[in-house]
């Protein structure tokens, strides 16, 4: 045992060796996967920057209460009455001013365009309160000041500042019936309300002419209080409602884009990798052919297949790890941390979100790498075993 | 003395090895007959195959005249050179030079796309050239099916097939037994005593030479001897 | 052509090594293939819609609604040949991730402005005939196993019926397809008839959407665009008005940079190929110098050297990109049955021809710098090489 790891390291060690004088084919497997590594971890770290995106929007402790039957906020319709019922419901936490904190929320879309477009985009216009500051303490206002109540005045998410135009302080922006006017942005720590522009509920519904909010969402006593407050309205004959924990609901809000760029991200790579493959084994078919007689020679002096076979598929693998480290650090530095905004389908408006090339994504894309150098390596591996050892000799 | 269809005046060759510049020709005269089949002998480094190069229009002198079938070629560009080779000369190598992935016909029809011919026309002088080397009945195989001596037959038959005013052969036989030598240097001298070519060919091995009409020795880039074979 | 053999000889030099690089290129040319007719998807519905149809939404949003009034005043403009209420139905089948598009639209107006969707006339009768009818594309009614008399329960995403129920019952009487097979994703729909939707949600009622008109004239559109949105300046409803063109090229551009993530996944695809391809030339040039000097000896002039070497490089990217762009003709059809909305997905003649375009250049990049390598070689030294 200890004779064949000395063996295989001896090999190795020779192949390794001879890498720099055949650096022009090497590189066919390390640019090769890197290129199927890039664009594998680009593509994840796209999904996975969306799914944190919505994944961290809220907190298990507050709850967001919608029509029964409604999938997301815009559909869902709650009359004012249902709204107080669901205010008042056992498991809300009280706020400073002593009531329940829990705020009757308007949604609705406006159009505006992205910086250097024209078209409209799908901006999510929320009607709350000035208390939204105490309800979701993530948000901070960090340029300007709040909205006055009863006033067409607009906070907007820092994210949605940076993707749209026309949202400095001071800019008019046609939310309903008219132009409002920005007083200030707010930061939520990058989550879905960021890309948001939050107004008045009262001034919204007046402008919209609409008298019923959308959505309740409430803070709850504890995490623990959900399921008690979730009965409690589903058993309340006065109202039709449903109850999800913020997380939950947000986090559902993501499957769909997630899984799209998922399965594009996966197919591009599979197709890519075959590409690669096909170097690789371009590329270790050449190594073991101009090392025939080395190979030969040490075959010859009594080495075994197996170190043989071992070696040539370690090379393989190096070249391979190199490349798939090269094509994550590529992804790494050219898409952490982008902002992109897309329409998300599944609530009909924008969400800016940034690439994450996260520790595991890098993980996966290594283990792809050194998947494609096994197999790129194992038939070339195979055939410098079996090579006719005099023949080889005599060839050189 | 008939015409002559090679003739070189004064020629001088150097090149410059890293500081050095070292004169493989002096001052070389020389001039070849039409109907000639000359033998050019001499050591290693004596300079034989860098006068043959000048000679077939591979290389330029640095200085003197090459006349070859009355057209000075000392100064052609080098793709007037490419053009005028394909017109006058036909090479022959140590070690044949085949293209491997061509079977022997289509090796010998290379110098013949460069020709308007047609296809057809083509394919004719393909077979002639091949029935001339004696190798019909191998035009569809592979160099690496071919022995020694048959690959050099397809490398001559590729030499004569444009119908060039000169062959030039560089140690034609310098990789084969005695024996298929002789049948290789039978072929020369059977295509300069009944095909007319003129034919000038390196060789160290004086059995070859002695299937030549004329003999010239070479030693550190000068002639130093010339004679004619009985 | 003459050189042609001795072009493909040269490739055949080893088998192996071009195959394999052929396989790579013809995988990157797959992958276009694919790619490229998912985008032509994306963008189809800017391509086909009519210049002549106009879309109506409010000036804020499309999410808006706007009252039902608006019709009879949009109809009253001279250039209007015909205008259809049409709302977003947003329901789903059994679960919400069967997704696809269902619109409660004004049935007559709505199926004589859209020619492009075809209905037997019987169908289209039924269809006018059976209030709570609804059509709906044939890909769909493929995905689902719906047969025509079929009951189609549909959840309610948005509008509930008006005793609070969550689940409309539909009666299948028509199944349409597109003219024209490869506009299919752009009509992947159900139709719903807008009289019963307004009737049976539970508010709302007595209003619509968005309204599509037919012009008379599609060199009016912008003239009746400005026209229509003037009918209802300063009012509580204001709209906004585009032809279905602009309309349908807002949304797709709010998707997200479709285009540009494509674009960016194949510059890596095909920055990797150079490298792959290139490496393949450089060696096939290396291994064959003293025969590229025979050819040189025989008379081949310098050009004409080249010309054989980036020969070489054309075939080979040529045939693998043909190769390429026939997997994804043939794995195309089966892709767009997995995945919903893509129906139609094809290879259009203009990604073919941008492919093999691609493919030329490619062939150039990487075939140059051997094949100057090869015009400037030295005949003596290389042939001085054995």
């Amino acid at each position: 045992m200890a004779n064949a790891i000395q063996q295989i390291s001896a090999v190795t060690a020779m192949n390794l060796r001879s890498v720099p004088s055949r650096l022009g084919t090497s590189m066919v497997i390390v640019i090769g996967i890197a290129g199927v590594v890039g664009v594998l971890v680009a593509l994840l770290s796209m999904a996975r920057g969306f799914e944190l995106t919505l994944a961290t929007t809220g907190r298990p402790d507050r709850a967001i209460v919608m029509r029964g039957g409604s999938n997301d906020e815009l559909s869902s319709v709650l009359m004012r009455d249902q709204a107080q019922v669901v205010m008042d419901a056992p498991g809300v936490a009280k706020g400073s001013d002593g009531k329940p904190l829990a705020i009757g929320e308007l949604y609705m879309i406006t159009d505006i365009a992205k910086r250097g477009a024209t078209t409209p985009n799908n901006v999510v216009v929320r009607g709350t309160t000035a208390r939204v500051l105490e309800l979701r303490p993530e948000a901070k206002i960090v340029e300007g000041r709040m909205f006055t109540p009863g006033v067409r005045e607009v906070v907007v998410g820092r994210t949605a500042q940076k993707q749209f135009a026309g949202l400095n302080i001071g800019d008019k922006v046609d939310v309903r019936d008219g132009p409002w006017t920005v007083v200030g942005v707010f930061d939520s720590k990058g989550d879905v309300h960021e890309s948001e522009l939050w107004v008045d509920v009262d001034a919204l519904m007046t402008a919209s002419r609409r008298q019923a909010y959308n959505t309740v969402t409430a803070q709850l006593l504890s995490a623990d209080a959900f399921r008690a407050y979730k009965d409690a309205l589903t058993s309340d004959p006065r109202v039709t409602v449903q109850a999800q924990r913020e997380p939950d609901y947000y986090a559902s809000r993501s499957e769909s884009l997630n899984q799209l760029i998922t399965v594009l991200g996966y197919s591009v790579a599979v197709i890519m990798g075959i590409g690669a493959l096909f170097g690789a084994l371009n590329t270790m078919y050449a190594a073991v052919a101009t090392r025939s007689v080395e190979i030969a020679t040490l075959r010859a002096i009594g080495f075994g297949s197996g170190p043989v076979v071992v070696s040539v598929i370690l090379e393989a693998l190096a070249l391979a790890a190199a490349g798939g480290v090269l094509g994550g650090a590529i992804a790494y530095v050219f898409f952490n941390g982008y902002t992109v905004s897309a329409l998300n389908m599944q609530t009909f408006s924008q969400v800016a979100f940034q690439f994450r090339v996260t520790p595991d994504l890098l993980w996966k894309g290594v283990i792809w790498a050194c998947g494609i150098g096994l197999l790129g390596g194992l038939m070339p591996a195979v055939r410098a075993a079996r090579l006719p050892i005099v023949d080889a000799l005599r060839s050189a | 003395m008939s015409e002559a269809i090679v003739s070189l005046r004064g020629v001088s060759k150097s090149y410059v090895r890293g500081k050095q510049s070292v004169e493989v020709l002096q001052k070389l005269d020389l001039s070849i007959s039409r109907g000639d089949f000359l033998a050019l002998m001499g050591p290693s480094g004596s300079g034989k195959t860098t006068l043959l190069n000048l000679i077939g229009g591979l290389d330029h002198p640095s200085a003197g005249e090459v006349v070859v079938g009355g057209q000075r070629i000392d100064q052609l560009s080098s793709g007037a050179l490419a053009q005028w080779r394909s017109h006058h000369v036909g090479f022959v190598f140590q070690f044949y030079n085949l293209l491997g992935v061509l079977s022997a016909e289509k090796n010998v029809e290379l110098p013949l796309l460069l020709t308007p011919l047609s296809k057809a026309q083509r394919a004719r002088h393909v077979a002639t050239a091949l029935e001339i080397v004696g190798l019909a009945d191998r035009a569809k195989h592979k160099p690496s099916e071919l022995s020694g001596g048959q690959a050099q037959r397809v490398a001559i038959a590729r030499a004569l097939v444009a119908d060039p005013t000169l062959l030039v052969c560089d140690e034609p036989t310098g990789d084969l037994d005695r024996k298929t030598a002789d049948e290789i240097l039978g072929l020369l001298q059977t295509l300069n005593r009944q095909h007319g070519k003129t034919i000038v060919m390196v060789t160290h091995d004086p059995k070859a030479a002695e299937y030549a009409t004329h003999q010239l020795h070479m030693d550190k880039g000068r002639l130093i001897e010339q004679s004619a074979n009985a | 052509m003459k050189y042609l053999p001795l072009i493909w000889a040269a490739l055949g030099r080893r088998k192996p090594r071009t195959i394999l690089t052929g396989l790579s290129i013809a995988v990157a040319f797959l992958l276009y293939g694919m790619l490229n007719a998912v985008n032509v998807a994306f963008n189809n519905g800017v391509e086909i819609a009519g210049v002549d149809r106009l879309v109506t939404t409010g000036r804020y949003s499309i999410t808006q609604i706007l009252p039902y009034g608006h019709e009879a005043q949009i109809r009253s403009l001279p250039g209007v040949e015909q205008v259809a209420a049409s709302n977003w139905f947003g329901g789903y089948y059994q679960d919400q991730r069967n997704f696809f598009p269902q619109f409660a639209v004004e049935q007559e107006a709505y199926l004589s402005m859209y020619p492009e969707i075809v209905l037997p006339a019987e169908q289209k009768q039924a269809f006018f005939n059976t209030r709570t009818g609804v059509v709906v594309a044939k890909t769909l009614a493929e995905r689902f196993h719906w047969k025509l008399g079929d009951k189609i329960p549909m959840q309610a995403g948005i509008w509930p019926l008006k005793d609070g129920g969550n689940v409309w019952t539909f009666d299948l009487v028509g199944i349409f397809d597109t003219a024209n097979p490869k506009d299919r994703s752009q009509y992947e729909m159900m139709l719903i008839r807008y009289d019963y939707f307004d009737e049976a949600r539970q508010f709302a009622k007595g209003t619509a959407g968005w309204y599509v008109s037919k012009i008379k004239n599609a060199n009016e559109a912008g003239t009746l665009a400005k026209q229509i949105d003037a009918l209802f300046a300063n009012s509580p409803n204001e709209t906004r008005t585009d032809t279905e063109k602009a309309f349908n090229q807002g949304f797709i551009k709010q998707l997200g940079d479709i285009g540009l993530i494509i674009r960016s996944i194949l510059g890596a695809v095909f920055f990797t190929l150079l490298f792959l391809t290139g490496n393949t030339m450089m060696q096939s040039v290396r291994e064959r110098i003293p025969e590229l000097a025979v050819l040189k000896t025989l008379g081949y002039s310098d050009p004409l050297v080249l010309a054989l070497v980036l020969g070489e490089s054309l075939l080979l990217t040529l045939i693998a990109a043909l190769v390429g762009l026939g997997l994804a003709t043939i794995l195309l059809p089966g892709m767009a049955a997995h995945l919903p909305g893509f129906s139609g997905l094809t290879i259009t003649a203009q990604a073919a021809v941008a492919a093999l375009g691609i493919a030329t250049l490619l062939a150039i990049v990487v075939g140059l710098p051997p094949a100057l390598r090869a015009m400037r070689l030295d005949i003596v030294t290389a042939l001085s090489g054995h």
